[in-house]
């Protein structure tokens, strides 16, 4: 019991001083998370409203293939981009494999079904609402997607903040990729697995607070910024 | 811009439908209809619930196309000339102002021109004090205005609309009946379908009157409401469900619910 209590002491004040290991892990952390998070909605958003408005040859399929990525298992996804980043693999030459970069490729294969497929039920049910008026005026879908984006901006929130979590809480695609080297690819994921398994309960500890403390946080936030979005009709 | 709002470009009526059929679930519900909308009077659609007068209107107005039959506008660019106010109002999630000003740049309207279109659309529709409110938190009659002065905002040439006081109270049907006849006094055509006779009688100028997706009777208002010459009609004007007549027992009838040919979504 002393050891818990020792190592949770130690945690704190590892947050309180700010420990520069602690920092280093979870600056890295956030910096692939939030790009792998900011490329997927850049991708997902756009996909998913296509696929919620346009009517093509292959679309089931296609949601289907979108909704099964969504419960892609991520080593699954670690191995795909190994063998595509490894020596061996098509882009091998760009030499990208144990660096934040392949981390962040993972994330983004990750996160961007997720994205996709909860903004195509977003934008599909706008667009039930929507849709007559919108024609009437003289929308195309072209200038419908942006216009349903936007007026689902709030409901969407949620949606990215789904792949933030996915992204933060990953480690089995970036500990294959990153190959989790100190300073380099460690983010508080894969460090918290190395630290456990090394026994050092304080950093593992510290970077699991900071990591649900994070999570936390943007969930409130976007908690609130909904709330209020409500109150104001815009949601 | 502080005087009338003239109707935008070059005269796209008369509108003709030359025997439009339009099917959905396997039923016929708008069968043969043949007319001719032209002048600048107020057109009402009258009949019973299920006779295809929404959905007439959504043909007329392109939402949908006919099985088969043709519409046809004569000259001009009839999709940018036209507008429609539905039922039930949709409001984007944004401002008053903002819904208008959306309208008007998808009719390719200047950025600089539409603050004076809106502000003056406002200031019509006694608006102009919720110009910064999110539309959505407006009453639904403010609602229905807002609707109303998103279309007018537009200057069409033909305005529809879905009984666009059927969920309002004497009031707010009274100023809604008000802009109506502003936006008619300056150059549109108004085409509306309603369930309330008086309001047909206040208003119309010309009825076309449907049962069970047929046009039965075309009329000048005042020729129409004195004495209609088709016996549903009259049957109509004396209060009569139509909807039931010369059924046995209407309950083995299937009941096909006339706006159910909705899709999801648009072929690109």
């Amino acid at each position: 019991m002393d050891d818990f209590t020792g190592a949770f002491s130690t945690a704190f004040f590892m947050i309180a001083s700010l420990d520069s290991d602690l920092a280093g892990i979870v600056a890295l952390s956030l910096r692939v998370s939030l790009t792998a998070v900011a490329i997927a909605t850049i991708i997902g958003l756009p996909v998913g409203a296509a696929l919620a408005l346009f009517r093509f040859p292959g679309r089931k399929t296609m949601i289907v293939v979108v909704n099964g990525l969504m419960g892609m298992p991520p080593v699954v996804v670690g191995l795909i981009v190994y063998l595509l980043l490894s020596r061996a693999g098509p882009f091998g030459v760009l030499g990208l494999l144990f660096t934040p970069t392949a981390m962040i490729i993972a994330q983004v294969l990750l996160v961007a079904p997720i994205i996709a497929a909860l903004t195509l039920q977003v934008v599909e049910d706008l667009w039930s609402e929507y849709s007559e008026q919108l024609r009437s005026l003289g929308a195309g879908p072209h200038q419908a997607i942006p216009t349903l984006l936007w007026d689902g901006r709030f409901t969407l929130l949620t949606a990215v903040l789904a792949g933030f979590g996915r992204a933060s809480a990953e480690v089995g695609a970036v500990m294959i990729v990153g190959g989790n080297i100190d300073h380099v690819t460690r983010v508080m994921t894969t460090a918290i697995a190395l630290e456990v398994s090394k026994g050092d309960l304080s950093l593992a500890l510290g970077l699991g607070i900071v990591l649900i403390a994070l999570s936390m946080s943007i969930n409130a936030a976007a908690f609130v910024i909904k709330g209020a979005a409500q109150r104001h009709g815009n949601a | 811009m502080n005087g009338p709002m003239e109707t935008n470009g070059k005269r796209i009526l008369p509108l003709e439908l030359r025997d439009v059929t339009f099917e959905a679930g396997g039923m016929r519900l708008i069968k043969n209809m043949t007319f001719t909308l032209g002048g600048a009077g107020k057109v009402f659609i009258l009949g019973p619930n299920g006779a295809g007068k929404s959905l007439l209107l959504r043909l007329c107005h392109g939402l949908i196309k006919p099985a088969s039959g043709q519409v046809t506008w004569h000259g001009g660019n009839p999709k940018h000339q036209q507008a429609m106010v539905f039922q039930r109002p949709v409001m984007l999630r944004r401002t008053v102002a903002a819904n208008i000003a959306y309208a008007l740049k998808l009719r390719g309207i200047d950025r600089k021109d539409r603050a004076d279109i809106v502000s003056d659309v406002l200031r019509r529709t006694g608006l102009a004090r919720l110009a910064e409110h999110p539309a959505r938190v407006l009453s639904f009659g403010e609602q229905q205005r807002l609707a109303l002065a998103r279309a007018w905002a537009l200057r069409p040439q033909v305005l529809f609309m879905d009984e666009p006081t059927a969920s309002l109270d004497p009031a707010a049907t009274h100023t809604l009946e008000e802009l109506i006849a502003a936006i008619h006094a300056e150059g549109t055509k108004i085409v509306m379908t309603t369930h309330d006779m008086g309001q047909a009688r206040r208003l119309a100028d010309e009825v076309l009157f449907l049962h069970r997706g047929r046009l039965l009777e075309q009329a000048p208002a005042e020729r129409f409401f004195d004495a209609p010459e088709n016996d549903l009609a009259q049957a109509f004007m004396r209060g009569e469900l139509l909807w039931w007549r010369r059924r046995k027992n209407p309950l083995d009838v299937p009941h096909p619910d006339p706006l159910d040919y909705r899709q999801g979504g648009v072929t690109p």
